[in-house]
């Protein structure tokens, strides 16, 4: 008897392993930014390049800090949410338009619309590899004290948004 | 005027390696330091190459900043620290010694340990299962027989 259920019982973990790996996802890296203060930066904004955004002037609010590109085709998927999710105005939205061109951004914008508050523009991708952004898009929810909370890898969608990311924003601006 | 030309086209070798040399550094001591560490970090976007090897521009976005930080005078240990502190663990190609990642380093060691256990143990009862070869009175002497014809002949 034990013959057999042996070698069934290590087939049956074995197996377990295997399935939930297949289901994860290898591209989403764990960022190791989470709850750690966002990086600083001061950058040119997209529309007004004589202007420029610092996250130090986002302090005492819960915001979103969305990595966005015009070459970016996951972008185009995400930004009609993004759009709807500025409509709601329960948070605001700033984008960190990365590794692009002025004028392909802003086109870009006013073909789909612009759902930011401002973008600021991270031209060389320097600020990009201090927040860790290897794949665009990329989320950032960072709280009041200008610490980030959550980093979604890839497109926000209406899935993620209702279940993780909104949540989470409520939770933070009641503290 | 033919000599020239053929000049000119042995000249033309020079000028591609002109065009290639753009991401290089000016120092080439530091180029090889750079591709040495980058050797050991791997790139984010394609997972399974180095950031040596890569093309993928996130990786030439890194290798300028680790040129650029050895240009300031950082050591590989500090780099490697600031590129962890952004991408986490997941940049090294071989896994630091932590205490999470104990099972992966000494994980395949314990299997090992595990399987030679069992084997040992199987042998051993197995062999203390196995009845001592016991023949019948009639085999016995059917066997003495023999072994007696054999020591004459």
């Amino acid at each position: 008897m034990m013959r057999f259920l042996l070698p069934l019982v290590i087939f049956i973990v074995l197996a377990g392993f295997l399935f939930v790996g297949l289901g994860l996802n290898p591209h989403e890296v764990p960022s190791p930014l989470i709850d750690k203060p966002a990086p600083m930066f001061t950058l040119p904004q997209l529309h007004e390049p004589k202007k420029t955004f610092s996250p130090a002037e986002m302090k005492g609010q819960v915001w979103l800090l969305n990595v966005w590109a015009s070459w970016c085709v996951s972008c185009r998927e995400e930004h009609p949410v993004l759009m709807a999710l500025a409509q709601q105005n329960v948070v605001p939205i700033y984008g960190l338009n990365y590794k692009d061109k002025k004028e392909d951004g802003e086109v870009w914008l006013q073909r789909g619309g612009d759902p930011y508050v401002l973008s600021a523009m991270d031209r060389e991708g320097r600020i990009g590899i201090d927040y860790g952004v290897y794949g665009v898009p990329e989320t950032y929810v960072i709280d009041k004290q200008g610490v980030i909370r959550y980093k979604q890898i890839g497109p926000v969608n209406p899935q993620n948004l209702s279940e993780t990311i909104l949540p989470l924003v409520a939770e933070l601006q009641k503290k | 005027m033919k000599k020239l030309l053929i000049l000119l086209f042995c000249l033309l070798p020079t000028f591609a390696l002109a065009g290639e040399a753009q991401d290089m550094a000016a120092d080439p001591v530091l180029e090889k330091r750079m591709i040495g560490l980058a050797e050991k970090l791997r790139c984010l976007v394609c997972q399974n190459e180095s950031l040596a090897s890569s093309h993928a521009e996130l990786a030439e976005d890194l290798r300028r900043e680790v040129r650029e930080q050895m240009q300031k005078g950082m050591s590989d240990t500090e780099i490697i620290d600031y590129l962890v502190s952004r991408y986490g663990d997941f940049v090294l190609y071989e896994p630091p010694f932590k205490s999470y990642t104990l099972l992966l380093w000494f994980g395949p060691f314990a299997l090992l340990l595990i399987g030679i256990g069992v084997l040992v143990f199987q042998l051993r009862q197995r062999r203390a299962a196995m009845p001592e070869p016991s023949l019948t009175p009639e085999a016995a002497e059917k066997a003495a027989t023999l072994l007696e014809e054999e020591s004459k002949a």
